[in-house]
């Protein structure tokens, strides 16, 4: 009885055993690589909103604080999306007539809420408090980027898990005096690990890294 | 009633009275089935784990089933290629004063139940309530609630709540409703209002009333009717016999030693029984052994949470327990009371002589009480043995009723179906209540209804009456509108929406001043009119600086109106009640009534006279006792079920009066003999798609001559079983003493018995490394010796945590959702055992055996001490559960959690995650509330106060059973609680170290009655 499988199958069968182990590496590195990619993460990418918003305008050029808008930013776990009259404290004045700013206009008219795109949307099961995080010591920029260079808003970080517990472990990497929170351009005067260590020992951070501190 | 074929293993009760005979020391039971050991209980037991085991479907082959869970792997597998949704985010256009997104506001309002208010503060999330605390200020909540306030919350979100206007079952407008219905009142207007009545329930609005008073001065040939089911008639009648006035008893429990209820459900169904339960246990402390505690007698025919309670309980049919109040009233020399002992069980007269000498010994500081069900005579008669035993003034007080208009409603419904069977009625306006479904049989308001030309319905639901009248107007909960209400004691509390009418219901205030004032004034005008009227009267003398707004603001800040509250009046009742002699000589017809059964009528612990009928959280609710869920049944002792030789879920007829029902057994011990208690609100027919179908109607055999019981009873067997679900016969104790009690002199004695009943294993015997606490440490005590068993915690927690209602399939599988449990607990006597309750929820065991098996880490221990459950990380295994000695955690085996109901989404409290199918959950000592009082004492700069975090369970507490807080600080008064020497933990020789312990009960039983109590010591300590 002849034999089925040339000789040379062998040498087939043993490479593509080896290259099993490869592929599945590979597979594993491509699916990793792509969870991490801005496709998945948002990160980079501006989303599209009802009204262009430029943070860079208003923040960079006007000098407004980030509370004027985000006015619970200090006191809740939520930062807070200005209201339609926020808006109009100035836009009722100022640039009254664009169209840019129809729907402002519009809501503010017929009371109907703007409807924002997320930027910064985290799942369901994951409760985090921005008014701690202000009270510790960590700026804006730390997390949202320099927004004050941002044209239309986007994520600068992936917000997953092991970043968040990046700061968590290592807060004094991170940490700024308090009332540098509200600052972009801050830069650590000197070394950042030094005034961070002390800073943690100064305003009692406690690395917790319990999961009942953001799931419940 | 759905009936099945499987019929429950018959249990040997002789058997088991015979086992219970021999034990020696005290042995705790759950349930009939582990007495008996039957079969089928080692069946169960042998399942290992009969919670969480799968059920298999076999309508799967094998093949299929790879096929599909091949296609289901590659079909998740895809979902995980897709990048998240985009969520919107949608301001305010203008944003509201006060309201920081995130962040909860509460108002203060009040429920209302059965005639009486009861403050609150409900959470409100960004203009949706989610949640209802007691308020602290009102005097009848005292900070707690029950668990129908707490449920309130599922009824304002119910999907079948009515929604529109409907005429004739037709979707109708508001606005055709009034041109109609004010065509029909000009006809009235010029009769004077002959034959114009309007039927309430108790009335305990100050503004309804003026209302109605109002519209009775225009119309004045019109009637105003009240009916209220499970309302205080006896008691409002015995008050009048005795008074001559219809005056509201106050009991101050906290004052008194020595409490004799003569079948008064004082902590359960009592209409303060929230305010009572708090006084009560106020004297059931013992933080030493020298403490001094009260001591409760119980007469009762239906086991009752006080009776459960109680350090002397005795069953005793209802005439019994009238004859055993009318010999102490003879023996304590109240006069004209001639009254023989002879016919009384025989231990019943031997509880007379050491009542009386404890009663003798305590006056001034002791008291009677005397349960609604029992005839109003004999409520006159336990008012004269409160004056006789001096008693008023101390711990008896009167007021004036906290009704608008104190009358008997038998009557006053009685004389409207009169009038409705004469022709005589055209116009019937029904504001709330549900009287075709409620009211007694032999009145026939149904039938006699239908000759009313105009029938008008304001309620919730859709329900029996609605079917039955023309026009329908939704009701607004009492959440969505403006009201007032008054407690017990009289103290008045404005109610006020915290969300505009959900399904534009109207509120009685605004139907009355729609149709009777013209000017169609809005809920807030009719109710700030009515205080500003009040308020000025009460201000024109005195030309003080403070004006009506302020007073407005303050009353409904605080949830009370200041200086409401009734004056104390002094009375004294009479004692020359002429009908007292003339009951004693009818002993021959009582004799005659012995013969046959007593039918006794209970409003429904969990969904009250049927008004909570399709409130799914109440339906799920075990009932305190009995354990059971989704069903009313016909409780029975378990001697008289060998008479009958019926056993638990098989199907009788009950005839009485010519009328009959049918209801499944379920055997009670402790439960009066010759007699059977049927509870109220089941049977619905037209409740909603939660309520509809489950159980049978008592109120089918209720009458106006047998509004709470009578004799007269027939069973009969029907041959046929229908299963009820039981959350209470799912485990067995293996002897280990989970319970621990004992008698205060045993206290006294040995301190520390509880804690020596087990032997814990040295702490440092594990082979993991210790955790260290730096910081907090989060621990919990239970006081059973305060803890009622009352089902607030379960609720509450249930409310506050997001927790599914599973449907009576599920909890028969064992698969309820709550996470903390109340078990229940026989010991003693199958007749007449002491029942205990134990709350359980998650142990947070420092060595917890869940955590060590969970393969994916979901469930992993925290720096302060919790078990963390991460809902993200599990996938499912319920190994946690099996290696879970308390059988704490709950698994999602199906979507529990609504997904899809519009109006249960606004329910959820936004802080806690809702769980999907597949997920394991459990007690988390409230974790949102510990992680939002550590940021906000952490913003502050500060550690956190002792008792600034309070778990919903321990707020809720009537009875102040619960503590909570920081073990590591040795002040805490968790600490202090830990310390003592009542202190156990549960299976603690298993070496959990669980974060929750108890304080073992007490029962202070009178030495000369003692013999009922063999201590709560076990003969040796029991090793697992």
């Amino acid at each position: 009885m002849p034999q089925i499988f040339h000789p040379s199958t062998n040498t087939l069968s043993k490479l593509s055993i080896f290259g099993a182990v490869f592929f599945l590496l590979a597979l594993g590195w491509i699916v990793s690589a792509l969870m991490r990619s801005s496709y998945f993460t948002g990160v980079s990418v501006a989303r599209e909103q009802p009204v262009p918003f430029s943070h860079k305008h208003h923040v960079t050029g006007l000098d407004i604080d980030c509370r004027y808008c985000h006015t619970a930013v200090e006191d809740a776990a939520f930062a807070g999306i200005p209201a339609t009259h926020t808006c109009m404290t100035c836009h009722s004045q100022v640039w009254s007539d664009s169209d840019m700013l129809a729907p402002v206009r519009e809501s503010y008219k017929s009371g109907q809420s703007l409807e924002w795109t997320r930027v910064h949307a985290l799942a369901d099961f994951v409760y985090f408090n921005h008014s701690i995080h202000v009270k510790k010591g960590i700026g804006c920029v730390s997390c949202h980027g320099q927004v004050d260079q941002m044209p239309l808003m986007w994520k600068e970080n992936t917000l997953y898990m092991e970043w968040c517990l990046d700061c968590h472990r290592q807060p004094e990497n991170h940490v700024r005096p308090q009332h540098e929170v509200f600052n972009m351009h801050w830069q650590a005067p000197g070394d950042q690990l030094t005034l961070g260590k002390a800073l943690v020992a100064a305003y009692d951070i406690e690395s917790l890294t319990s999961c009942s501190v953001c799931h419940r | 009633m759905s009936t099945n074929t499987t019929s429950r293993t018959r249990v040997d009760l002789a058997a088991i009275r015979q086992q219970l005979a021999s034990v020696q020391g005290k042995q705790y039971w759950r349930s009939l089935e582990e007495v008996a050991n039957t079969e089928a209980f080692q069946e169960l037991l042998q399942q290992e784990f009969p919670r969480h085991a799968s059920v298999w479907s076999d309508s799967l082959d094998r093949r299929s089933f790879l096929q599909l869970m091949g296609a289901s792997l590659a079909l998740a597998g895809l979902n995980g290629c897709m990048s998240p949704p985009h969520e919107k985010i949608v301001p305010y256009v203008r944003a509201p004063e006060e309201l920081i997104p995130g962040k909860p506001l509460f108002f203060a309002t009040a429920t209302v139940r059965a005639g009486r208010a009861t403050g609150i503060l409900a959470e409100s999330h960004m203009g949706r309530p989610t949640k209802i605390e007691g308020n602290p200020q009102h005097p009848a909540s005292l900070g707690a609630t029950d668990t129908f306030a707490q449920a309130e919350i599922l009824t304002l979100y119910d999907p079948d709540r009515a929604q529109v206007v409907s005429h004739a079952g037709r979707i109708s407008t508001w606005e055709t409703f009034l041109t109609d219905v004010r065509a029909q009142l000009g006809i009235h207007k010029a009769n004077q209002g002959t034959g114009l009545r309007i039927l309430t329930e108790t009335v305990i609005s100050p503004t309804l009333a003026r209302q109605l008073q109002t519209m009775l001065n225009d119309f004045p040939q019109a009637q105003w009717h009240q009916y209220e089911p499970a309302g205080r008639h006896h008691t409002r009648s015995g008050a009048q016999l005795a008074f001559g006035e219809a005056v509201e008893t106050h009991y101050h429990l906290d004052q008194a030693d020595v409490i004799v209820s003569l079948d008064a459900d004082f902590l359960g169904t009592f209409s303060d029984s929230v305010r009572t339960t708090r006084d009560f246990s106020a004297r059931r402390r013992v933080d030493d052994p020298q403490a001094n505690m009260n001591r409760l007698y119980v007469l009762e025919s239906t086991p009752s949470l006080t009776g459960a309670i109680a350090d002397h309980h005795l069953p005793l049919r209802p005439r019994e327990i009238e004859q055993f109040a009318r010999i102490l009233a003879q023996q304590l020399g109240v006069s004209g009371i001639v009254e023989s002992s002879a016919s009384l069980p025989e231990e019943a007269q031997q509880w007379i002589s050491p009542l009386l000498h404890d009663l003798k010994q305590h006056q001034g500081t002791s008291v009677v009480i005397v349960g609604e069900g029992q005839p109003p005579l004999l409520h006159a008669l336990a008012h004269v043995l409160n004056h006789t035993l001096g008693n008023i003034g101390t711990t008896v007080s009167y007021t004036d009723s906290a009704e608008a208009q104190p009358t008997d409603h038998v009557d006053s419904l009685r004389a409207l179906v009169r009038d409705m069977q004469a022709g005589q009625v055209e116009t019937l306006l029904i504001l709330g209540g549900n009287p075709v479904y409620t009211a007694p049989a032999d009145l026939d308001f149904g039938t006699h209804l239908a000759q009313v030309k105009v029938r008008i319905h304001l309620g919730v639901y859709e329900d029996e009456t609605t079917a039955l009248c023309q026009w329908h107007i939704p009701e607004a909960h009492p959440l969505e509108t403006w009201s007032d209400a008054r407690a017990g004691d009289g103290t008045a509390t404005i109610l006020q929406p915290l969300i505009a009418p959900l399904y534009d219901g109207k509120s009685a205030h605004e139907l009355l001043a729609a149709l009777f004032d013209q000017s169609g004034r809005s809920g807030h005008d009719i109710v700030q009119d009515y205080w500003r009227n009040d308020w000025t009267r009460q201000h024109h003398a005195s030309d003080q600086a403070s004006d009506f707004n302020t007073f407005w603001q303050t009353a409904l800040h605080d949830g009370i109106v200041v200086g409401s509250a009734f004056p104390t009046k002094s009375i004294t009742p009479r004692t020359d009640l002429a009908d007292w002699t003339e009951r004693s000589n009818t002993g021959e017809s009582r004799d005659a009534a012995h013969q046959t059964f007593d039918l006794i009528f209970q409003p429904d612990p969990t969904i009250w006279d049927g008004r909570f009928a399709n409130n799914g959280w109440l339906q799920e609710l075990p009932k305190p006792l009995t354990k059971l869920t989704w069903d009313n049944a016909a409780l029975i002792s378990p001697h008289m079920a060998e008479q009958l030789g019926v056993t638990n879920e098989e199907v009788v007829e009950l005839r009485f009066d010519g009328r009959s029902v049918e209801a499944p057994v379920w055997i009670t011990p402790g439960h009066v003999d010759k007699a059977v208690s049927i509870h109220l609100g089941y049977g619905r027919t037209r409740a909603g798609r939660v309520g509809t179908g489950a159980g049978f109607n008592a109120y089918a055999l209720r009458t106006t001559q047998a509004l709470w019981s009578a004799s007269g009873l027939e069973i009969g067997k029907t041959g046929k079983t229908h299963a009820l679900a039981c959350t209470q016969d799912h485990s067995s104790m293996e002897g280990r003493p989970l319970i621990r009690t004992g008698t205060l002199t045993e206290y006294q004695q040995h301190p520390h018995f509880a804690h020596e009943m087990s032997h814990d294993p040295p702490p440092d015997l594990s082979m993991h490394p210790p955790y260290s606490y730096d910081g907090y440490a989060w621990g919990m005590t239970i006081d059973l010796n305060s803890c009622i068993g009352c089902n607030a915690c379960t609720l509450a927690c249930q409310a506050e945590n997001n927790i599914p209602v599973v449907g009576k399939e599920q909890v028969a599988a064992g698969r309820e959702m709550h996470w903390i449990r109340i078990d229940r607990y026989y010991s003693g006597d199958l007749d007449n055992p002491d029942t205990d309750h134990q709350p359980i929820p998650c142990m947070q065991c420092e060595n917890a055996p869940c955590e060590v098996v969970c393969p994916v880490g979901a469930t992993a221990h925290s720096d302060e001490g919790l078990n963390d459950m991460v809902y993200n990380r599990c996938v499912g295994t319920r190994y946690c559960s099996n290696n879970c000695p308390y059988k704490v955690r709950r698994f999602n085996f199906f979507q529990y959690a609504d997904y899809d109901t519009p109006s249960l989404k606004l329910l959820n409290n936004p802080d806690v995650t809702v769980r999907t199918r597949g997920v394991m959950e459990k007690c988390t000592y409230c974790v949102q509330r510990i992680n939002t009082v550590r940021i906000d004492a952490k913003k502050e700069d500060r550690a956190i106060r002792d008792g600034e975090i309070v778990p919903a369970c321990a707020q809720v507490c009537p009875a102040q059973a619960i503590t909570f807080g920081d073990i590591n600080d040795g002040q805490s008064r968790v600490s202090q609680r830990r310390a003592e020497p009542r202190q156990y933990g549960l299976l603690t020789e298993l070496n959990t170290r669980p974060r929750t312990t108890y304080l073992a009960k007490l029962r202070n039983p009178n030495p000369e009655l003692a013999p009922q109590h063999q201590g709560g010591r076990h003969d040796k300590p029991h090793h697992t």
